[in-house]
């Protein structure tokens, strides 16, 4: 298991302090400057390891970036503390956009970064508990990371504990029969510490997902299972810190969060191929110098 | 000249209910999982005693391991019950990932294992659980003989802290295992010592084992009984003791003989001290119809089948 990083914690935990206690336009701000940080590592890395997600990492970073910093409770220093927030990304094959943002929280050194998939490094393709802090399942099979959610916010409702559970969710995941599964079973016990996110970005790997196998109307289907649905523009930080709020309708929460595929690098937005394309090395300097640090 | 066995039988289900409402009582952990299995996996007592702490997911198996692997994150010990074939079948990706993988503390209780539902037929069977599981990294496979062993693989699975997939014996048996007999992760127990030829047998092949070592007794011949309720992780020196001390190795599991415990006895016995064998299993076809007893007999899974077995591998066949 890797360990958390001093500077990178005191760091963390300074900015998102900031962002909880502020002024929420000022918090934006600060989100999204760790937003471009953490774009920027998700490029680097994927060049780097010849193999990646990129769009799919560039549409879901919005929302990691304000889970971490502006909602979960979360210890870097102690990952497996009791009393945490429960975060899991089903759709594990944006690992990178999740080992990049939990190393700028400081649950372990960005250098870390730099062995994204290498022979024996703890950041596999996909997520794996047991080696990286700040994971609670292991994902990578589309599918999965909901009902272990759905398990988690049980398990805190059976104690009466105050944890929640945020899960998220690609939009062409949905197609996988086990998360309408859980969704049932959530809203039966109605489950309103659970929410689930999920990257709509309208685009799996092969095509569009209405042309794949239509989702909408998506939000309806999510009432119908006994959902609340919430739906915002998931680049949007200070939408996506309204619609992250717990629920108070006793019912689960579903942000259905509109994104971008590849959101943050003209040429690769909305474009299908970039599901797991790997840039060239000019198209990884087009793509940081889009991707400019802000301040 | 057959004898058959007048001792009681029991259907192992009641005392897997009862020891896991024994061990809820002083472990609030311990939470039980199903899928409208609420009957079937006998847990109308737990449900009456632990409301809240039964977990009913519906028909849905994916979601039923899954959950119960957020269940474990939470701290909880969860006990999915439900029917064999569906636990393993489909829910497989679920164990390998949320559970084994994912190194979470979930005891998989697969019920009505093997041909238990006999008449129902192929789909209800679970006779590819033994190689399913076996074939997946971390995962702990117990199958127990009878009503004691069961009791014991419950206590050993709340406390073992880690994955295991545990068969819930349904078709009744005699109580053959001795109530002082140990009960450790990898450990067989030895039922009967004997020099000819060793029967490795578990679950409800135990007892008929038993029953063709007497039989062979009275032809002369000395047959070592080796229960083994771990097919993962087996046993693996009481084997290489088996093949080194007699004459060959019969395995017999109400299991397909693709990669259950003859196939993880015939890989120890290859690699380390090779031997005459003869695995015992269902054979690489679906069932016909018939009753579990009748399907037993049927695959010569049965103490004369045992027994021929053993006299072929002797060439007395």
């Amino acid at each position: 298991m890797l360990t958390a990083d001093p500077l990178r914690l005191t760091e963390y935990r300074e900015v998102s302090g900031r962002i909880r206690a502020g002024d929420p336009r000022d918090a934006v701000a600060e989100l999204e400057r760790v937003s471009v940080q953490v774009r920027r590592s998700i490029v680097q890395m994927i060049s780097r390891a010849g193999l990646g997600h990129v769009g799919g990492d560039l549409s879901v970073t919005d929302i990691l970036v304000a889970c971490f910093y502006g909602v979960l409770s979360v210890d870097p220093e102690r990952p497996r503390w009791e009393g945490r927030d429960r975060f899991v990304l089903s759709k594990g094959h944006c690992a990178a956009a999740l080992y990049s943002t939990l190393a700028h929280c400081g649950f372990f050194p960005t250098a870390e970064l730099e062995t994204f998939m290498a022979p024996l490094s703890a950041l596999n393709g996909h997520p794996n508990k047991i080696k990286v802090p700040g994971v609670e399942t292991n994902t990578g099979a589309l599918g999965h990371g909901f009902p272990v959610a759905t398990g988690c916010a049980l398990g805190a409702e059976l104690d009466g504990a105050p944890w929640r559970t945020v899960v998220v969710l690609g939009d062409g995941e949905l197609q996988e029969g086990s998360n309408w599964e859980a969704a049932m079973t959530a809203s039966h016990y109605g489950l309103s510490s659970l929410t689930a996110v999920v990257d709509r970005n309208r685009l799996q790997q092969g095509a569009r997902t209405e042309e794949t196998k239509t989702l909408e109307p998506l939000a309806d289907k999510w009432r119908s299972f006994g959902w609340e649905v919430r739906e915002v523009d998931g680049h949007d930080h200070l939408a996506l810190l309204g619609a992250l709020e717990r629920s108070t309708s006793g019912k689960p929460v579903v942000v259905i969060a509109n994104t971008v595929k590849g959101k943050g690098v003209s040429f690769m937005e909305d474009r299908v191929e970039w599901h797991h394309k790997v840039p060239s090395p000019e198209q990884v300097e087009a793509a940081l110098a889009e991707l400019e640090p802000v301040r | 000249m057959t004898v058959t066995d007048q001792r009681p039988t029991f259907d192992s289900r009641q005392a897997f209910a009862e020891e896991l409402i024994a061990l809820a009582r002083t472990d609030e952990r311990i939470v039980a999982v199903c899928n409208d299995s609420v009957g079937s996996s006998n847990l109308v007592g737990f449900r009456q005693e632990f409301p809240r702490r039964l977990v009913n997911v519906g028909i849905a198996e994916q979601d039923l391991v899954g959950v119960a692997a957020g269940l474990a994150n939470a701290g909880k010990i969860p006990f999915v019950c439900a029917a064999a074939p569906f636990l393993t079948g489909r829910a497989l990706e679920q164990i390998k990932a949320d559970v084994a993988y994912s190194e979470t503390h979930v005891v998989l209780c697969g019920q009505s294992p093997g041909m238990a539902y006999g008449e129902l037929g192929p789909t209800h069977h679970s006779i590819e659980d033994l190689s399913w599981m076996r074939a997946v990294a971390g995962l702990d496979v117990v199958v127990p003989a009878d009503p004691t062993q069961t009791r014991a693989a419950v206590r050993w699975a709340a406390a073992s802290g880690r994955p295991s997939y545990l068969r819930v014996p349904r078709f009744k048996v005699p109580d053959v295992t001795p109530g002082d007999a140990p009960f450790e992760r990898g450990r067989s127990v030895l039922l009967r010592d004997g020099g000819d030829v060793t029967v490795i047998a578990v679950g409800s092949l135990v007892s008929r084992a038993l029953e063709a070592a007497d039989r062979l007794r009275d032809e002369g011949v000395s047959v070592r009984v080796l229960n083994m309720p771990f097919v993962s992780p087996l046993d693996e020196e009481a084997v290489v003791a088996a093949a080194r001390e007699t004459r060959g190795i019969v395995t017999a599991e109400e299991a397909t003989v693709s990669g259950g415990l003859g196939a993880a006895v015939a890989s120890v016995v290859v690699a380390r001290h090779p031997c005459p064998m003869r695995i015992l299993g269902v054979p690489r076809v679906f069932a016909p119809t018939g009753d579990a007893s009748f399907l037993l007999d049927h695959f010569g899974l049965s103490a004369d089948g045992v027994a021929a077995a053993v006299r072929e591998l002797l060439g007395h066949g």
